[in-house]
């Protein structure tokens, strides 16, 4: 993992303290609340329904132990004794006083985490597939190159008073994990023959206007990238729509523009800016990477795994499900759900974090990840460790066997705490996840990708859930749009509305219609929820959506 | 014709803690909306909307919102309200919590 240089720890340290020096600012009267608001976003910290909230960045979701003990720790002190885990690989605080939160952030710089550019109008935290340097598929670790451009963006001067909010991904597999083409820039490693180079795609983005990146360039060389994204964010910065936040987003800026258009600017300014990149960044690069070589793999005998996988069929549903192949054969990734039925979804108790960090500490190379769709990653796990380290996270409540599952939701946190939501996200996860253990289907049902978000902002990923959900309010009663056929892997597609919204207790039969309609019309088990939907279109599922419903009412 | 002035409480955020505050006639911040203020003139809930706006130093983001009288005090017309001042439906935190 990367370790802080001398440079970024007295980087946050003093940032740290100039916020601490804000805080006590605002209270003491000498800023105003209009002073004080851009100071506090900056820093990651939001006013949101009920209370403060802090939302820490996870650099490209990478985390150790240490750090996820003090999460813990901070958790219990400071907060409620739980965390949120986000769709940006973030983690967020919902109950912090205003004045705790500098000992909060001092305590995130003890283990070399920040809060910073969490939140206006900046380079966000660089996500990028939480499989990174584990995935067997994988062409190249995508987190050195997060990291440079997590290095290059933080305090950048150029880019700190951005047209709008500005989100990197960064995939090294060409199963994209990082829903690269729902980035302002998503950056695919790809190799040509014997050459690493990289895909840029850009203009991508969910929200009030959902767009599909398109390919800026095909094959960039390493040695170009950093003055290159350098260039289209500062194309983007005196092109971008600054008056109309709707339309501020780099989305919009190549809808009007024309990739064609953009692309051209692009290369122009990259003309004027590569020759000052005097090849420091490639040093940088190269010293970073050396930080994120792949630990000692452990050559050991399987045989535990092997013996437990026949002999115990819960350890077997869970394997099946929540572990994903490895680059070393003798070795598993293990997601571990964050999806219990009937919880939150992405929240962890403090208890969690701790056994998350223990197992990660014994059995997987200290290494944890945070993934898109709210759940912690275990990236290298030994196959005769598997037993014990099931057996550990079931005796936390962590041993959800529902990776990829319906009820492996991503739910944003709507009203339940979020002051721009209208309506909730939470609790149809909730009701949805519990049903479908009742019915004991989701195993049958197989690969069945529900997201939710509690306004059009689309925090949950709605437009790209197999089955997507939206939470409006109409007419002051809070309804649920639904979508169908979404994906946002490396062939994105966005979902197509259904027709008219669910009251929020019209949503669990309505998914349960719309699952049922799929069990009737599948071929097979082998053809999935979303093949099934490619293959016949909307029609079966309105008709079980509306039809149905028409005649449940008349009955 | 205008439209008939519904009635309505002056809500904001504690700048310390963030709690959903309420103004009361005696211009003090209760985090109990039964003991808020009901404003049903709209010229006086302007003007009592600037004088709490004018408390920076407590709250953060005053605003007007709707509510219905009722025999045990304001209450909420719209679904945020209610939560707000009751907080979130997964955990028992916020409000319901205090009492």
């Amino acid at each position: 993992m990367y370790r802080y240089s001398d440079f970024d720890s007295a980087f946050v340290a003093t940032r740290n303290a100039q916020f601490r020096a804000q805080i006590a600012r605002r209270v003491d009267g000498s800023l105003t609340e209009d002073e004080f608001k851009p100071l506090r976003l900056m820093n990651g910290l939001y006013l949101q329904l009920h209370a403060y909230m802090l939302r820490v960045a996870i650099p490209y979701g990478t985390l150790n132990s240490t750090q996820m003990r003090q999460l813990a720790m901070i958790a219990e002190r400071w907060d409620k004794g739980y965390g949120h885990f986000t769709t940006r690989q973030n983690i967020q605080f919902n109950w912090p006083k205003l004045t705790d939160v500098p000992d909060m952030l001092d305590a995130l710089a003890e283990v070399q985490m920040h809060a910073i550019q969490t939140s206006g109008n900046t380079i966000r935290n660089v996500t990028a597939d939480h499989f990174a340097g584990a995935a067997a598929d994988e062409v190249a670790d995508p987190r050195p190159i997060a990291e440079l451009i997590r290095q290059w963006s933080t305090d950048h001067p150029e880019f700190q008073f951005l047209p709008r909010k500005f989100k990197f991904a960064v995939t090294g597999s060409p199963l994209d994990r990082a829903v690269t083409m729902a980035h302002d820039i998503g950056l695919r490693i790809v190799r040509r023959g014997d050459q690493i180079g990289y895909q840029v795609i850009v203009g991508g983005g969910l929200g009030r206007t959902p767009m599909i990146g398109k390919i800026l360039h095909d094959f960039l060389p390493e040695a170009d990238l950093l003055p290159y994204i350098e260039a289209v964010v500062s194309v983007w910065n005196l092109l971008g729509r600054r008056d109309n936040k709707y339309k501020a987003r780099i989305k919009i800026t190549v809808h009007e523009h024309g990739i064609d258009d953009i692309r051209a600017r692009v290369d122009q300014r990259f003309a004027l800016i590569k020759p000052t990149f005097s090849g420091v960044d490639q040093q940088m690069l190269g010293a970073i990477g050396a930080d994120f070589a792949p630990p000692a793999f452990r050559d050991a005998p399987t045989d535990a795994y092997d013996a437990t996988y026949h002999g115990n069929a819960m350890f077997r549903a869970w394997a099946d499900t929540n572990l994903s192949a490895h680059r070393h054969p003798d070795y598993a990734i293990v997601t571990i759900s964050l999806k219990a039925h009937g919880a939150t979804p992405g929240d962890a108790s403090a208890d969690q974090m701790r056994v998350m960090a223990d197992l990660a500490e014994h059995y997987g190379h200290n290494e944890l990840r945070v993934s898109h769709e709210q759940n912690v990653i275990l990236p290298h796990v030994h196959k005769s460790d598997l037993p014990v380290v099931y057996a550990a996270l079931r005796e936390a409540g962590l041993g959800t066997a529902n990776i990829g599952l319906i009820s492996d939701i991503i739910a944003c946190p709507g009203m339940d705490y979020c002051a721009l939501a209208t309506a909730r996200s939470i609790p149809i996860a909730q009701d949805i996840a519990t049903r479908f253990d009742e019915l004991k289907l989701e195993h049958d049902i197989g690969p069945m990708k529900i997201k939710i978000s509690g306004c059009i902002n689309a925090c949950g990923h709605h437009h790209v859930g197999h089955i997507g959900i939206l939470g409006l309010d109409r007419a002051g009663v809070e309804s649920y749009q639904l979508t169908l056929g979404g994906d946002g892997t490396a062939d994105m597609r966005l979902g197509d509305r259904t027709g008219p919204g669910f009251a929020a207790e019209d949503v669990v039969p309505a998914i349960e219609r719309i699952v049922q309609a799929y069990l009737t019309h599948r071929t097979d088990r082998s053809e999935t929820f979303l093949d099934t939907y490619t293959r016949l279109g909307m029609a079966p599922f309105m008709a079980a959506l509306y039809d149905q419903a028409a005649a449940y009412a008349a009955e | 014709m205008p439209r008939e002035f519904t009635p309505k409480v002056i809500t904001a955020n504690a700048l310390m803690e963030g709690d959903v505050v309420y103004l009361t006639t005696d211009d003090s911040w209760t985090r109990d909306l039964s003991a808020a203020e009901v404003l049903t003139d709209e010229a006086d809930a302007d003007l009592r909307l600037l004088m709490a706006q004018g408390h920076a130093s407590q709250v953060v983001g005053a605003y007007l919102a709707n509510v219905s009288s009722e025999a045990n005090g304001p209450q909420p017309t719209h679904f945020r309200e209610e939560f707000r001042r009751t907080g979130p439906s997964n955990y028992f935190h916020g409000k319901q919590a205090a009492h």
